[in-house]
C-alpha cells in the first residue's frame, strides 16, 4: 500500500459511508417488518422518526458518494507517476485487477443512491408513506453494492505497489488491445457519432413529451438509460479526440486535467444527473395510481424531466462547442 | 423561488441561534480549526517538498552510474567511460567528482563538487550562501566575501588554501546552501583521489524509451555498477514524501479522534435551553425536516468556518512563516541548514482530500445527535 493522504481519505470516507448505510439497512429491515401506518403504538411512532434519520443519512451518502467518485479518479491520476508507463488514471487503474471494477461500482453506487433519493422524495410528498416498504427494499438492494464498492476499492488501493509496469493510456486505449474500451474504439467514427446525435434528440424530445403531456415516462426512462451508455461510449470514441486535438488519444480521464480547462467535470456531472433524473421519472411511474400520490407524481416527473433535459442539453452543447471550436477536423477520415 | 427563500430564512435563523451560544460554538470552531490547520499544514508541506524535489531533479542527468564495492558506493574507474560510450543510443558519458568535507572550525559539512569552468583556475572556489554565512572563528561573525581565503585540511595532512571567486545565486538556496564548487586539480589534491578515478558517471541518452535497455546493458558489461534513472529517483522521492505525510496523518489521528469525541459530545449534550428552543419551534409549526435542515445549516456553518480558517492558517504557516512547527524536523542534524520559502501551491485535490479527512467524519458523528434533537416531543420539553 502507498501511504498517500488521498488514499487514506478515500478509505476513511468509504468506510464511514458504508457503515452509515449498513446502519440504515438495519433500520430498513425493522421498518419493513414492523411498519403499520394505522397503528398508533409507541413502536410505530419510533419507526416514523427513524425514517427521518435514514433519509438524512442517505442524502449525505449520495453527496459523499459523488465526491468520492471524483476523488477516486483524481487520486488514481496523481498516483500515476509512481507506476512505470502509467501516464494518467487509465494506467494506474490498470495496475491491479480491482481498479476498473472499483470505478464501475462507484458509478453504479452513485446512480442507485440517486434513484433512492428520487423515490424517497416522492414518498415524502404524500402524507401516508405509500412507498415506505418499497423504498426500504430498494435500500436493502443498494447496500451490497456499496459494501462491494468499499471492499473492491480497498483491494485496489491496498494492493498498489509502486513500479509495477502497466500500460499507459496510449497503449491501453489503442485499438489493438482486447478490452471493452477497444471495442468502443473499434466502432466506426460515423456509427458512434450518429448514435450520439440520434439518441440526444430522441431523449430530449421524449423528455419534452413527459414535461408537457406527463405521459411516456417509461419511454423517456429507457431512452435516458440507453443515452447514458451512448454518451460514455461517444465521449471515449469521438468526443474526447476533439478536446485533445489528437485523433488517436481516446483517454476518458485526461479530459479532467487542467490543460483542457477541467471540461470533463461538467460533462461527467451532466451525464450522471441526466441519467438519475431520467431513470427517476420511470421508477416512480408505477405508483401514479396510488391515491395519495396521483397528484404529486406528475409534478415530480415534470420536474425531473426538465432537469434531465437541461443536463442533456448542457452536455450536448459542450460537445458541439468542443467539436466546432477544435483545431482538429476529422473530415479526412 | 419559495424553496430558496425558505432555505435562506432557516439559515438566517440558524446563524442567529449560533450567535446566541457563542462560548460553546467558538470553543468547537477553535478546536476544529486547529485540527484542520495541522492536517492542512502536513499536506501543503509534503506537497511543496515534492514539487521542489521534482523541480530540482528536472536538471538532473537522465542516468547516473555508480560502482559498488561490497555493497557500498565506491570510486569508479574512468576507463568504464569508453565501454559505456560504445553502447548504441548513449549520447555522452561524463565523469563526476563530488563529496563531503567536514570543516572542524564551523562544525559544518560542506558538499564539494568539481565544476569544469574552474578547471583552468586552480585555487579558486565558488561558494553557496550557507557556507559564506558560517561563523569565522578569530575574524568575528562576518560573512565571507569575494577574494576571502578558506583553509582546507587535505587527506594527507597538509593545508590547502582556496580563494573565494564568487557566490552562488540565492534563488537556488535549497540545493546550494552548503555547496562549494572547486577545480578538478584541487579536488584530487584535497581527497588524494587518483587521476583515473571518479565519484560516478552521468549519461545522456538520445531516446528516453531506451533508458532501461541501456541500463541493462551497462550492468551486463560491468556487473559491479548500479545505474540509477532520474525517474526512479523522482518516483522514490514522491513515494517517500507521501509516506511521510501519511505517517504524520496517522500520528495526528489521535488528536483527530479526540476532536471527533468532542464534536459528538457537543452535539449530544443539548442544554435545556436548546431543547426548549426546538420544542417551541415545533410547537409553532416547524416540521422535523425543518429542524433537520436547521441542524444541517448549523453543521455547515461550523464546518465551513473552521475549514477555511484552518486552511488559511496552514497557508500562512507553511508559505509565509516557513513552517515554524516543522522546522526542527527539516533542520535535522545539518549545521548549514538552508533557509528557503516554499513555492505556494494549493490544489482543489488537496482541499478535497482534507474535506474527506475532516468534514465528513465530523458530519457523520453529528447526524444521529441532530436527528435525536430534531425528533424531540415538543410537549415533553416544554413541560420541564
Amino acid at each position: 500500500m502507498i501511504f498517500h493522504p488521498g488514499i487514506l481519505a478515500l478509505l476513511l470516507g468509504s468506510a464511514l459511508t458504508t457503515s452509515m448505510l449498513c446502519y440504515s439497512a438495519y433500520e430498513g429491515v425493522r421498518i419493513i417488518r414492523n411498519w403499520d401506518i394505522s397503528s398508533g403504538s409507541e413502536r410505530q411512532l419510533e419507526l416514523e422518526r427513524r425514517t427521518y434519520l435514514v433519509s438524512t443519512v442517505m442524502s449525505y451518502v449520495l453527496g459523499f458518494q459523488l465526491l468520492s467518485l471524483f476523488l477516486f479518479i483524481y487520486t488514481a491520476d496523481t498516483l500515476s507517476p509512481l507506476f512505470i508507463g502509467a501516464m494518467c488514471a487509465a494506467g494506474s487503474l490498470n495496475v491491479n485487477g480491482f481498479g476498473y471494477s472499483a470505478l464501475v461500482l462507484k458509478i453504479v453506487g452513485c446512480l442507485l443512491a440517486g434513484l433512492w433519493l428520487v423515490v424517497n422524495f416522492t414518498d415524502n410528498k404524500a402524507y401516508d408513506y405509500p412507498l415506505i416498504r418499497k423504498k426500504y427494499w430498494l435500500l436493502l438492494f443498494i447496500t451490497p453494492f456499496l459494501i462491494a464498492e468499499t471492499s473492491v476499492q480497498a483491494g485496489y488501493l491496498l494492493g498498489l505497489k509502486p513500479n509495477i509496469i502497466t500500460s499507459c493510456c496510449g497503449t491501453l486505449f489503442s485499438a489493438d488491445a482486447k478490452t471493452v474500451m477497444s471495442d468502443l474504439l473499434a466502432l466506426p467514427l460515423s456509427l458512434s457519432e450518429s448514435a450520439f446525435f440520434l439518441s440526444t434528440p430522441i431523449t430530449i424530445v421524449s423528455g419534452l413529451y413527459v414535461y408537457f403531456k406527463t405521459k411516456g415516462a417509461y419511454l423517456f426512462s429507457i431512452a435516458s438509460f440507453i443515452h447514458f451508455f451512448i454518451s460514455i461510449a461517444a465521449l471515449i470514441s469521438f468526443i474526447s479526440i476533439y478536446f485533445y486535438e489528437l485523433p488517436t488519444h481516446h483517454c476518458p480521464f485526461c479530459i479532467l486535467h487542467p490543460e483542457y480547462g477541467y471540461v470533463g467535470y461538467p460533462m461527467y456531472l451532466a451525464i450522471l444527473v441526466s441519467a438519475v433524473s431520467g431513470l427517476g421519472t420511470g421508477i416512480i411511474n408505477p405508483f401514479r395510481n396510488i391515491a395519495s400520490l396521483c397528484n404529486v407524481i406528475p409534478r415530480i416527473q415534470k420536474r425531473f424531466a426538465l432537469i434531465s433535459i437541461l443536463s442533456n442539453s448542457v452536455f450536448a452543447l459542450i460537445v458541439v462547442y468542443g467539436i466546432l471550436f477544435s483545431n482538429l477536423s476529422m473530415a479526412a477520415y | 423561488m419559495g424553496a430558496i427563500e425558505k432555505q435562506r430564512n432557516i439559515l438566517d435563523f440558524t446563524l442567529s441561534s449560533l450567535g446566541r451560544r457563542k462560548g460553546k460554538n467558538i470553543a468547537l470552531v477553535v478546536v476544529y480549526t486547529f485540527v484542520i490547520f495541522l492536517l492542512a499544514s502536513v499536506l501543503f508541506f509534503t506537497h511543496s517538498l515534492k514539487k521542489e524535489a521534482s523541480l530540482i531533479l528536472q536538471d538532473a542527468p537522465e542516468m547516473t552510474v555508480q560502482r559498488l564495492l561490497a555493497g557500498r558506493q565506491d570510486l569508479i574507474p574512468t576507463h568504464y567511460i569508453d565501454t559505456i560510450r560504445q553502447i548504441r543510443g548513449v549520447q555522452s558519458v561524463a565523469p563526476r567528482l563530488w563529496g563531503y568535507y567536514y570543516d572542524a572550525m564551523s562544525g559544518a559539512n560542506y558538499t564539494l563538487m568539481v565544476n569544469a569552468e574552474l578547471n583552468d583556475r586552480a585555487g579558486e572556489i565558488i561558494i553557496g550562501n550557507g557556507v559564506s554565512m558560517r561563523s569565522m572563528s578569530g575574524i568575528g561573525n562576518q560573512a565571507l566575501r569575494k577574494n576571502d581565503i578558506i583553509p582546507f585540511k587535505t587527506y594527507d595532512g597538509s593545508v590547502l588554501t582556496l580563494k573565494v571567486r564568487g557566490l552562488l545565486p540565492f534563488a537556488s538556496e535549497l540545493v546550494t546552501a552548503d555547496l562549494i564548487l572547486v577545480s578538478e586539480a584541487d579536488f584530487r589534491t584535497l581527497f588524494s583521489i587518483a587521476n583515473d578515478q571518479a565519484t560516478d558517471l552521468v549519461l545522456n541518452v538520445r531516446n528516453a524509451k531506451e533508458l532501461s535497455t541501456i541500463a541493462a546493458k551497462i550492468t551486463q558489461i560491468h556487473p559491479d555498477t548500479r545505474p540509477i534513472l532520474r525517474e526512479e529517483i523522482l518516483r522514490t522521492y514522491d513515494a517517500v514524501f507521501d509516506w511521510r505525510g501519511g505517517v504524520i496523518f496517522m500520528v495526528l489521528s489521535g488528536v483527530f479522534f479526540a476532536f471527533i469525541i468532542l464534536a459528538w459530545d457537543k452535539a449530544t449534550g443539548l442544554s435545556a435551553e436548546e431543547k426548549r428552543e426546538i420544542g417551541i419551534l415545533k410547537a409553532i409549526g416547524w416540521e422535523t425536516s425543518d429542524i433537520l435542515l436547521m441542524k444541517f445549516w448549523e453543521g455547515s456553518a461550523v464546518s465551513i468556518a473552521a475549514f477555511f480558517m484552518g486552511i488559511f492558517l496552514a497557508y500562512l504557516h507553511i508559505f509565509l512563516a516557513s513552517s515554524i512547527l516543522f522546522e526542527p524536523v527539516l533542520k535535522g542534524w545539518s549545521v548549514l541548514y538552508p533557509s528557503f520559502r516554499l513555492t505556494p501551491y494549493i490544489s482543489v485535490y488537496q482541499i478535497a482530500t482534507l474535506f474527506f479527512l475532516t468534514v465528513i467524519p465530523y458530519t457523520v458523528v453529528t447526524i444521529v445527535p441532530s436527528w435525536r434533537s430534531a425528533t424531540i416531543d415538543p410537549d415533553s420539553v416544554m413541560r420541564m
